[in-house]
């Protein structure tokens, strides 16, 4: 479904995409991992178009949209989570939910519910301000705006990060459930391995802006040599 | 009591009118982090063209409100569409001499199309004559309601629009999370276009309100550039509130500064509270506590 294509992306003279290439099929998770500064983020950002790469493509369903601006991904079908999770903090959770659907034509206030079942916590506090969420909380409602795009493809960016492992458990496992349910296709990137790999189907690992290993899973988890050298643990 | 009352009734209609300036220096900078110095002139240039029609032209005054209006609208988006959005990339003090400049050659441009003169503004109410509530006579005059309802209900519509509109929601998420924004799928720079033009909109309202009953010329927005900037920052620079209070707050405190101490010392007053204030709360009386990277 989305496929990038030798990829180089640089911030002046740095390199931070070295001819990155991968694909991301339809209902299946696949997990892009690596240190800190391996190029993960810069990967997702370039993919949803908020930097342009000096060269290769990015392709959703076979047409080019490597050049297509920021606004225009999510009509394409692409949802990106920030890293740093994206809540708006002026808006209170309802509105940062409305958000997420503004950009389709007849999308109803109360496809929110939807969101508010798999994420019960966020129905307490709809009608607050979003800077008073939790860090689950916020990252659950990022989640939960993404969707309301109706994304075909779901760039999900250190969705961990910073937060206690029952909650990252959650998060993972309904994304999960989502994948298996409707198809949908997710790049997730990572600096915590173990719990991507376990939800994933495929990793792709990368180095210094380079792709160093590509397999299943479950094969990258039984590597002891990449582990040790890549994964870190 | 009745210098009290009449201070408090000049205060009120001061202030509204720091108040509705400084809405328009809020809306934009909460949105650019931009201060916009050519809002003054802006709103004097759109006054102008509301004189050539009713006084030149003989039109009936709220055919030159409205006109100002639009104008006070689309001169907003031209700006930010055409001069501001090539700086905007850059360091925002670039963007911030930009509009000193636009705000120097606007003024040059009023002078060489209407001349240096002052020029009477008509207003559309009494503007002569106050009210007596018994034995005590009120100085407030049927034109100071007039601005002052004008700019509440200005005020109402805009709270409405951001609250309760999806155009309202996008603008807000464009003004506070940008890239944010930007990834679900809101044209953010047609927003920015949008919220130049609201802004415009609202000071070419105050430029009106403020011309009426008085005389025009192409610096006569000046003071209340500088008094509204005052205001915002008083209120803390992107919040609505803040800046109604704050343009209260200084209407007020120099009208009962003229009042009981000097009329020299009316701008001293102002100083003084804006000191205060930033002393005791340095990012403005409502100044939202999430920290932000400027």
């Amino acid at each position: 479904m989305l496929e990038v294509r030798d990829v180089v992306t640089t911030y002046g003279p740095v390199l931070a995409l070295d001819g990155v290439s991968l694909s991301v099929p339809a209902g299946r998770i696949t997990a892009v991992l690596g240190a800190n500064g391996a190029g993960k983020t810069t990967l997702l950002r370039t993919v949803s178009g908020l930097v342009r790469p000096k060269a290769g493509a990015v392709e959703l369903d076979g047409k080019d949209i490597t050049r297509l601006p920021v606004e225009a991904m999510v009509q394409r079908g692409m949802a990106h989570v920030p890293e740093g999770r994206g809540v708006i903090a002026e808006l209170t959770v309802a509105e940062n939910l409305k958000l997420g659907g503004l950009f389709r034509k007849g999308a109803k206030d109360s496809e929110a519910d939807e969101v508010y079942d798999l994420f019960p916590a966020l129905r307490e506090r709809r009608d607050r301000s979003a800077h008073t969420l939790s860090g689950g909380e916020r990252q659950m409602l990022v989640v939960g705006r993404a969707l309301l795009a109706r994304p075909r493809v779901l760039l999900l960016d250190e969705p961990s990060l910073g937060l206690a492992p029952r909650v990252v458990a959650q998060i993972f496992g309904i994304v999960r459930d989502l994948v298996d349910r409707t198809g949908l296709a997710v790049l997730l990137v990572e600096q915590n391995a173990k719990s991507a790999l376990s939800i994933a189907d495929t990793g792709v690992v990368l180095n210094l802006g380079r792709v160093v290993a590509t397999d299943s899973a479950d094969a990258l988890a039984a590597d002891e040599q990449l582990r040790h050298a890549f994964l870190g643990f | 009591m009745q210098q009290f009352l009449n201070l408090t009734t000049t205060g009120i209609t001061f202030g509204v009118l720091y108040a509705a300036f400084a809405l328009c220096l809020v809306l934009i900078f909460r949105a650019t982090r931009i201060i916009n110095f050519a809002q003054g002139a802006q709103a004097a240039f759109t006054t102008y063209l509301a004189y050539e029609l009713v006084v030149e032209r003989d039109q009936p005054y709220w055919v030159g409100f409205l006109v100002a209006l639009v104008a006070g609208f689309l001169l907003g988006a031209f700006i930010e569409r055409v001069v501001v959005r090539r700086v905007e990339t850059g360091p925002e003090i670039n963007a911030v001499i930009v509009t000193l400049g636009l705000f120097v050659a606007l003024e040059a441009l009023i002078g060489i199309l209407f001349g240096q003169d002052f020029l009477g503004f008509p207003a559309p109410f009494d503007a002569s004559s106050g009210f007596a509530v018994g034995d005590t006579q009120i100085a407030q005059t049927a034109n100071d309601r007039y601005r002052i309802l004008s700019v509440l209900v200005a005020l109402g519509l805009l709270v409405a629009l951001f609250r309760f509109t999806d155009v309202g929601l996008r603008l807000r998420a464009a003004a506070f999370g940008q890239e944010v924004a930007r990834l679900l799928g809101v044209r953010v720079g047609r927003m920015l276009t949008l919220g130049w033009a609201l802004a415009g909109l609202f000071g070419s309202l105050a430029g009106v309100l403020i011309a009426g009953g008085g005389f025009i010329s192409p610096g006569f927005m000046q003071t209340s550039v500088i008094f509204g900037f005052v205001a915002a920052v008083l209120g803390g620079l992107d919040s609505f509130v803040g800046a109604i209070v704050g343009g209260l707050v200084l209407g007020l405190t120099q009208s009962y500064v003229a009042g009981y101490v000097d009329g020299d010392l009316v701008n001293m007053g102002a100083l003084a509270v804006l000191l205060v204030v930033l002393l005791a709360k340095p990012g403005g009386l409502f100044s939202s506590s999430v920290a932000r990277k400027v």
